[in-house]
């Protein structure tokens, strides 16, 4: 039997506009491609790829114009979509004033409480 | 002891930190003990076995190239396959194909595949442990 994967993503916009993506988020995009069970927790400033409403268009260096700007929120909404758990540590998400209103819909909250509850349940846990 | 088999996943790259030479020293003492270690190169971590890497003298140490002798990642890796050979185990590394080509280090040293996130997560799914050292 497969392993469960749980995906813990703390750090944030680590090269996301060169990127155009988070490599972590899309990592885990391939992996449930390819038939794995995983399920992703955002802590920390992580927590922000939660957040809907996000615009990183506009830039452009010289005449080079960046056309496909990162859409990390709707990259991590697209993980639920495909089946994907994705939780986020409300605590960190409290900390950094962000209203739970504001999340793409589907995500679920973890307090840091019940942290240990959830890593019981995984096979295997990667820190990205 | 019996043979385990070990999968890594590095991000850094070389030059950049020193959780490559943690990940190193992890890869040396299992290869050392006959073990198999699987590692998957993702982002940065790629150009650690690019094959152009070249070795420089060192003018504040007063050293030209051959007393510097200064070993590159491309050539600890190599070191460590052939460890792990000679140690009855074997060493295999993937590169992220497509961090390969961002970055245009499809040079590697002899004995470097290329793979994606799937092929990582087939490496894990067939190893006892697997071991995640991410960019910070």
């Amino acid at each position: 039997m497969a392993n469960k994967y749980l995906q813990i993503i703390e750090t944030a916009y680590r090269a996301t506009v060169e990127e155009q993506d988070d490599t972590c988020v899309w990592f885990n995009h391939a992996m449930k491609g390819g038939g794995a069970d995983v399920t992703v927790l955002l802590r920390a400033n992580a927590v922000s790829y939660a957040l809907a409403k996000q615009d990183a268009s506009g830039l452009s260096f010289g005449k080079k114009q960046q056309t496909q700007p990162p859409r990390v929120g709707d990259d991590v909404a697209a993980l639920v979509k495909k089946g994907v758990p994705v939780f986020y540590v409300e605590e960190d998400l409290a900390e950094r004033g962000i209203d739970k209103n504001a999340l793409h819909e589907g995500l679920q909250p973890v307090s840091r409480g019940g942290l240990a509850k959830l890593f019981a349940g995984y096979d295997r846990i990667w820190h990205w | 002891m019996a043979k385990k088999i070990l999968t890594l996943l590095l991000m850094d790259a070389p030059y950049e930190s020193s959780r490559t030479t943690t990940a190193f020293r992890l890869i040396d003492i299992a290869t050392k003990r006959g073990h198999d270690v699987k590692v998957f190169a993702y982002e940065g971590a790629v150009a650690l076995t690019f094959a152009k890497q070249a070795p420089h003298g060192n003018a504040v140490h007063g050293r030209d190239v051959a007393q510097e002798d200064h070993p590159n990642p491309k050539d600890w890796v190599a070191a460590l396959m052939e460890q792990a050979t000679s140690s009855g185990g074997k060493l295999e590394w993937t590169n992220c194909g497509l961090c390969v080509d961002e970055r245009g280090v499809g040079e590697a040293i002899p004995g470097v595949g290329r793979g994606s996130p799937v092929d990582a997560w087939k490496a894990a799914e067939a190893s006892d442990n697997s071991l995640l050292i991410p960019t910070r």
